[in-house]
Parts: structure tokens; sequence; C-alpha cells
């Protein structure tokens, strides 16, 4: 048995989720392709949404296909960094919004 | 400064260690098929030759530059370049075939001795488009180069000059270091002549290749943000962005092979192998000769040491006809040319 969960080979299998349901394959594969086409925001900047998205869901899949797709797309190194720190940030930021929550309940109880 | 394969000793400067590294590991285990097998898989014919309109002659091997992607292994130290003899033998060519586009690639071409007597007679033949492959530092190397700006708008030469990105760092980590700055002014000297401009008949295109181990993007996105960058940043302007794929030869194939990337980059060429792009790869319309006048169907076989497949190897006894009927020499840093929309020397063709 392979000694871990993710294999690197897998990504380019993707398209395997298909097989045992077509016909969901191939709607999710036209609404991914599609969303991802040049539109009102630019397919440069939808990579690197997409790129900033991959670290914060952990998909070391995404990270890997999007920072190959700014490299092809000539996406600069720093703009990929800013991306993810502003995907880390919104998600720090989530974290922590929830602290009023924390604060609320410990005021409520506390004499 | 860095040093050629050859300088170094490196067993990749031999083309048969080469060929055998093409077909080794994935294409030995079977993981991957043969650029053969895929041709075969898809049903596609062997690759012949069409009509014969480009001769593209390597000048010589002498750089100005030692690029890490090199797949002639330029540099300095290569002192290998075409005799009179040959280059008189290339002017009969034109002379006496209907060829109508001359390339002039090396190394530097611009390095060798008899570079702007050669252009001058070459134009004196009624070359249509006389292309001179510069890697554009050259043109700022020293007072006599300096002079080649206003010699190619004299003589109408079609310059395509390689830069690999819009902005210094990654230029200057393919190519060298300073290497950005050069180009940047040599562009400029080169827009003040009237190349590149719109209504201008001097033509002036830029060769994009990655700087790494991945594949070059949508070559018309590419050239949209070369030009936008180039325009704001340096008021520069170009007619066409080619964006070429690395082939895996030479120093390029080196770089693979040391960054543990060759593997993975041969699967990237294989999975965007496009049928389409079969049809139209450079060797179908041009003819590489070497500096010793030996024949191949495309630079890059010329790198490889693979001669074209015919009696004919030899520009001394060149019989265009005997020429038409060989098969293309082919081997798996072919999938370089099939990659995606594909990748000639006039970049994606499909
Ligand atoms: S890639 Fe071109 S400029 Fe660079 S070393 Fe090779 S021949 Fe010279
Ligand atoms: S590498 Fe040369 S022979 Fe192979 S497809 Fe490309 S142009 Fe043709």
């Amino acid at each position: 048995m392979k000694k871990s969960y993710y294999q690197p080979e897998d990504l380019s299998k993707f398209k395997n989720i298909s097989d045992w349901s077509p016909e969901l394959g191939a709607k999710f594969f036209e609404y991914y392709n599609t969303v991802f086409e040049e539109g009102a925001l630019s397919a440069r900047e939808k990579s690197l949404i997409a790129l900033a998205v991959a670290h914060v869901v952990h998909c070391p899949y995404c990270i890997d296909a999007y920072t190959k797709d700014g490299l092809q797309r000539g996406i600069a190194k720093e703009e990929m960094m800013e991306a993810v720190h502003v995907g880390a940030a919104i998600q720090s930021g989530a974290t922590l919004v929830h602290g009023v929550q924390m604060m609320g309940i410990h005021d409520k109880l506390s004499m | 400064m860095k040093q050629s394969l050859r300088a170094r000793s490196n067993p990749l400067a031999k083309t048969d260690t080469q060929q055998a590294q093409l077909s080794a590991g994935p294409f030995a285990d079977g993981s991957l098929p043969t650029f053969e097998a895929q041709l075969q898989q898809h049903r596609l014919p062997a690759i012949r030759p069409k009509t014969l309109e480009i001769l593209q002659l390597n000048m010589g091997y002498m750089c100005n530059q030692v690029c890490a992607h090199c797949h002639v292994d330029a540099g300095p130290d290569r002192k290998e370049k075409m005799s009179r003899q040959i280059l008189q033998k290339c002017l009969d060519l034109l002379s006496s075939t209907d060829i109508h586009t001359l390339d002039l690639t090396g190394g530097a071409p611009e390095m060798h001795p008899d570079f702007r007597w050669f252009v001058a007679e070459a134009r004196k033949r009624g070359v249509r488009d006389l292309i001179v492959r510069s890697n554009l530092t050259i043109l700022r190397a020293n007072k006599s180069y300096k002079e080649l700006p206003a010699f190619f708008a004299e003589q109408g030469v079609h310059v395509v000059s390689s830069l690999p990105f819009y902005k210094r760092e990654k230029t200057d980590r393919q190519r060298g270091e300073g290497v950005f700055g050069q180009s940047i002014e040599a562009l400029q000297v080169l827009n003040e002549l009237g190349y590149g401009k719109e209504g201008s008949d001097l033509k002036l295109d830029l060769v994009y290749n990655p700087s790494g181990a991945f594949l070059p993007g949508d070559q018309t996105a590419l050239e949209h943000d070369f030009k936008k960058a180039l325009q704001e940043d340096f008021g520069i302007v170009f007619n066409q962005l080619f964006a070429l794929t690395n082939l895996p030869i030479s120093r390029f194939l080196d770089y693979l092979i040391a960054s543990e990337n060759f593997e993975d980059y041969m699967h990237a060429l294989v999975e965007a192998f496009n049928p389409a792009a079969v049809a139209q790869v450079m060797c179908t319309n041009t003819l590489s000769v070497s500096h010793e006048g030996y024949l191949y169907d495309c630079d890059f076989n010329q790198m490889l040491g693979m001669p074209v497949a015919s009696a004919i190897q030899h520009i001394d006894n060149f019989d265009i006809d005997l020429l038409a009927q060989r098969k293309i020499e082919i081997s798996q840093h072919c999938y370089g040319c099939t990659a995606g929309n594909g990748s000639s020397c006039q970049g994606a063709m499909t």
C-alpha cells in the first residue's frame, strides 16, 4: 500500500470521476471550464483567485495545478504570494471574528 | 560566467548521450508512448516534408551569452563556424531554388566574421524574408555591433529576438545578469529605426520561452501582456510574440535532469500532445544547415546529431527532389513541437 493519502498522479486522473457518473461528471466539467473562461473577470484574475482558494481549502492538487497555470500565464511569484495572503487573511479573519461571539458569551455569563 | 556543457565536459555534450536519455525512463518502461507510437495511436502517417520554403542556417555556436536553457549549447567558448565556402553554397541555393525565406541562427549569427557580407549577398538574391535571430545583447556589445541595427534596417532584415519575459528578474535568471537591461536598450534602438512600428516594413518579433520546467501559456494572452508591459514601462513596440516550448535538448535537458523535472516535463509534453499540430511542425517546410554544411530536418535534430534520412546529407550534393522524398527523423523531443497549440520557430501553429 502506498504511504500517502494523496498521489500526485491522481491529478491527471481527475477526469476519471466521470467514469462512475458520466452525466454528473460531464455537467461538472462543463461548468468548471465555463467558470474559468474570460468574462467580466479575466482568466488571469480567475487563476489567481483559484490559487488563493486552493490554499484556503488545503487542496494539494489545486495548488499544483494553479501554480503551474500561473507560471504559464506569466504571473509573477509576488502576485501568487499576495493571492495566498489574501486567502490567509480572510481565513484568519474568519477565525478571529468568532472572537466577538466568544466575548459576548463570556460577558453574558460573567458577573 | 557559466560555461557550455562542452567546456564542462558534461556527458550531455555528446549527442548519443542525449539521444539515449530521450528514450530512457518513462519511454523505456512503457509508462509513456514514444513519439512514433503516439503518431501510430492517432493513426497519423510518418511526417514528410512539403514544399521547401525556409532555409535555416546555423552559422556557428559562438555566442556572447550562455543561457541556461540553450538547446545549442552555445557560448563564448564555442568556436565552430560556417566556412565561406558553405555560405557561398547557401547563396547558390537561394538562386537556384524557390526558397523564399532565409533564417539565420546560431549561437549569435552576428558574431560570424562574414555575417554582413552574407546578409548583403543574400539580399541581392531576392530573398523575400531574411530573418536574423538576435539575442539583442549582442547589439549592445561593442561599437561595431552597435552599428548592426542600422545595417539591419538598411537591408530590410526581419529581426526575431528572444526576450524571455517583460520583467528583469526572470530574464536575467534564464539568460544571465544584466541581459534584461541591455535587451531593452537594443529594442529601443530598433524602435527608433522604425522596427516594430505600425505601418513600417521593418518587422520586429519577440520570442518568449518559459524560464523553467513548464509549458508556455496561450500565445495571444502572453502577447497582450508583453505588449502592454513593454509599452507602459519602456515605450517599446513590436509586431508579434512567438511563444515557444523548450525542447528537452542540450542545456535544457541537463537542467531538467539536474532539477529532477525530466519525467514530469515529459509527462506534461505527452499530455499536451495535439494531433492537429503534427501536420504543421516546422520541419515540413524548413531545412536546417549546420556550420559544416550537413542537412537536418530542423535545428533541434541538428543538435541531437540526427541528420536527414536521405542519400543527400550535405549541401555539396543538394537535390531538392530527392530530399523531398525523405521521412522526417523523429524522437521524443518532437513532443515539444506538438504540445498544446504546437510550437515552431514561428510560435503557436494551430
Ligand atoms: S539561447 Fe541563444 S542567446 Fe542564449 S546561449 Fe543559446 S544561442 Fe546564445
Ligand atoms: S523537433 Fe524537429 S523533427 Fe521533430 S517535429 Fe519538431 S521540427 Fe520536426
